[in-house]
């Protein structure tokens, strides 16, 4: 398949979930501008559902921050594997920091060459970039359009869209345990922590878990 | 400022850090395999324990209600490997009508 169409397909695919994150930003009575500008500039589809799922969930900015951020470090290391590949400098390289994301990522490290690579990179990173902006706001827009999704009883449309992204991430036994042990530790903490507490607990369990081989 | 732009312009920027330091730190630094394997489970702690309390809890008091309904039909229709919006739609409108109906 060539690297011109892998990342045509991967972005609009992909870019058409930003519909479902305008929504539920809305949802979650963040204003359409807001929804759009976490498209812009978080530009990083997890962490910015997890802004909106704390705020929805009651949590303060603080820890909504806190998990948006530790589920965006991965893009880092992303970077990190990118740069030898890329080999930018400058301005060039702050663009391509801020299209660093998981389908970027992925396109570019599929290909054979590294001029392959490099190209899967920046037209997946682009392609990405601009769909996902785009569904956004019609997805905000849509939503704003029919009012309070919560009053239709919608609102199991944010949880489903963490389960989508969760999904294909459950790929062997430790990550099954690892999720199992996720539900656990949140809902017991629920009752007696301030909302986003429990979410971001989570994180020593991945610490735990992937301590050891 | 309230909590909304606190939360949009503080996750925004702590973001951006991320990526662009990602990209000037060399490589040795951050690729031991134990930081590697623990940065592979992050995400999947943190969207388990986002889809458990979107799920159950109403603020802090645990709940089962239409939008467990809602989640069991993610589930049937992430097993059947439908698209992403089929899915998210799914459990929104069955989460809507157990709403509506019980």
């Amino acid at each position: 398949m060539s690297v011109k169409r892998d990342s045509f397909s991967v972005s609009i695919t992909v870019g058409a979930y930003g519909s479902a994150f305008g929504a539920a930003a809305v949802a979650a009575d963040f204003s359409v501008l807001q929804a759009c500008l976490l498209s812009l500039l978080l530009f990083s589809g997890a962490s910015q559902f997890a802004v909106v799922g704390v705020i929805a969930a009651g949590g303060t900015p603080l820890s909504a921050i806190a998990t948006s951020t530790l589920l965006g470090t991965r893009n880092g290391l992303y970077g990190l594997r990118l740069a030898p590949i890329l080999k930018l400098r400058g301005w060039k390289r702050i663009v391509a920091a801020q299209i660093t994301i998981d389908e970027s990522t992925g396109v570019a490290l599929a290909q054979n060459s590294e001029n392959e690579m490099r190209k899967g990179f920046w037209y997946t990173g682009f392609g990405v970039y601009l769909f996902w902006n785009l569904f956004t706001l019609a997805g905000a827009l849509g939503a704003q359009a029919i009012g309070n999704p919560s009053a239709w009883g919608l609102d199991a449309a944010v949880p489903a869209a963490f389960l989508g992204l969760l999904w294909p991430r459950l790929s062997d036994r430790k990550s099954w345990v690892l999720a199992a042990l996720a539900i656990v530790l949140a809902l017991t903490l629920t009752p007696f922590v301030p909302a986003g507490i429990p979410i971001i607990s989570c994180t020593l369990l991945a610490i735990i878990i992937g301590w050891r081989k | 400022m309230n909590a909304f732009w606190i939360a949009v312009i503080g996750s925004s920027a702590l973001a951006f850090a991320i990526k662009v330091l990602g990209a000037s730190v060399p490589e040795s630094v951050l690729s031991h395999p134990r930081i590697l394997r623990i940065n592979n489970l992050v995400p999947v702690a943190l969207l388990t324990a986002l889809v458990a309390v979107n799920t159950f809890a109403d603020k802090t008091k645990l709940v089962i209600d239409n939008r467990a309904l809602g989640m069991a039909a993610a589930i049937v229709l992430l097993i059947a490997k439908a698209p992403f919006p089929v899915v998210v739609l799914g459990a929104a409108l069955t989460s809507a009508l157990a709403y509506r109906y019980f």
